[in-house]
């Protein structure tokens, strides 16, 4: 890993940390804030790949850990983990791994639709897949009934990923990051 | 530069080194997970309380870590009510408030730097083919950039609502990305340049 790959990781770290000063935009009727931060964690694994887009998110969290109130509404420190919605942040660095790992795969055929696919497997089936059952486990509550509350966050997580294969595509166009990494490897594509 | 949630004090509990008290959240959050029983969340509950007390915390700090997690709670009483009675909801909820007491009790007497350093010390220990100082510049780089990067946002939105586009998120976030990048690319150049690597 180079030094560059280094100054990624950490500068996307602060990018997610800067995402909380988001407005949050509020959904009608069901009246769920949705916040920029996992947006971020869409980002980084779009944007950075998988092992650094990973990183980013593993730095992220362990300065959120070590007491920078870095979480959207200033949360952070422990005690954001050891609350019913801990699993949720630790699945965002598979959600980003996962991401990054399919946005490399798909890399000569991303556009719109195959980025909106894979952020909403990563971002939300991925990540849901995590947080549900933790939840259910730490709260001593069925699976089901863990699920049933999260299901109101499911639209504002569509529309984020949206948003985030809008970016990621942009983004790729103007400043593609993980093609460099594949000019110098024999075709495979 | 970017402030901590460290309450300010100079008791036992803010002198005790950070990874006795992680250590100690750790063992204690695992013993609440093993013995299900009151007769282990009491005295957890009484311990926890004393820590308040012992770090000059009060009430106030207390209500302030449980505050965000408080609808959640409710909810989860509600259904644990169906479940398992009154008994049964009030034990989850209270394990819920004493872990994140527990831990908040951690996050406000430690500050970030001495976390920093005590990783960065760790890290001495560590074998050889963990990447020490590139860790620590990852660490170092992220803190110190977190403060540019929420002015540079600033600064997006504010240029962004001359052409009404404020509350667009796609023209808030290609900039901040992009000129990120191109800043990143700059800064590795000029780490490079002075053969740190």
């Amino acid at each position: 890993m180079s030094i560059r790959d280094i100054v990624f990781i950490a500068l996307f770290a602060a990018i997610i940390a800067a995402l909380a000063l988001f407005p949050p935009i509020i959904i009608p009727l069901i009246n769920v804030p949705i916040t920029a931060q996992s947006l971020g964690i869409m980002l980084a694994g779009g944007v950075l790949g998988a092992t650094r887009g990973g990183l980013s998110v593993i730095l992220f969290l362990v300065l959120v850990a070590i007491g920078l109130p870095l979480l959207s509404g200033g949360r952070g420190g422990f005690a954001v983990f050891f609350g019913p919605t801990g699993g949720y942040l630790i699945g965002w660095i598979v959600a980003a791994v996962v991401i990054g790992f399919l946005t490399e795969r798909f890399w000569h055929r991303l556009n719109y639709v195959s980025s909106f696919l894979i952020c909403v497997f990563g971002g939300i089936v991925v990540l849901y897949a995590i947080g549900i059952p933790w939840s259910a486990a730490v709260a001593d509550i069925p699976v089901a009934t863990a699920a049933a509350g999260s299901a109101p966050f499911i639209p504002g997580d569509i529309v984020k990923a949206l948003i985030a294969a809008v970016v990621i595509v942009t983004v790729k166009r103007s400043y593609p990051l993980i093609e460099a990494e594949r000019a110098d490897r024999p075709s495979a594509a | 530069m970017i402030t901590d949630l460290y309450i300010f004090g100079d008791t036992v509990v803010h002198r005790l080194g950070p990874g006795k008290k992680l250590l100690a959240l750790l063992v204690l959050c695992s013993l609440l997970f093993i013995f299900e029983s009151w007769l282990a969340l009491l005295p957890a509950a009484l311990l926890v309380l004393a820590g308040f007390w012992l770090a000059g915390l009060s009430a106030h700090h207390a209500f302030a870590a449980l505050r965000p997690v408080l609808w959640i709670l409710a909810a989860i009483f509600l259904i644990q009510l169906f479940y398992s009675g009154v008994v049964g909801a009030g034990f989850v909820v209270m394990r819920f408030a004493v872990l994140i007491l527990a831990a908040s009790l951690v996050t406000l007497t430690t500050r970030t730097s001495e976390f920093v350093d005590g990783i960065m010390a760790g890290l001495r220990y560590a074998p050889r083919f963990v990447p020490r100082e590139k860790i620590a510049l990852a660490i170092a780089m992220t803190m110190r950039f977190i403060p540019r990067l929420r002015a540079q946002f600033d600064e997006i939105r504010e240029a962004q609502r001359a052409r009404g586009l404020e509350r667009n998120p796609i023209a808030l976030l290609v900039p901040l990305i992009v000129r990120t990048l191109k800043d990143a690319d700059e800064i590795a150049q000029a780490i490079e340049a002075r053969s740190v690597d």
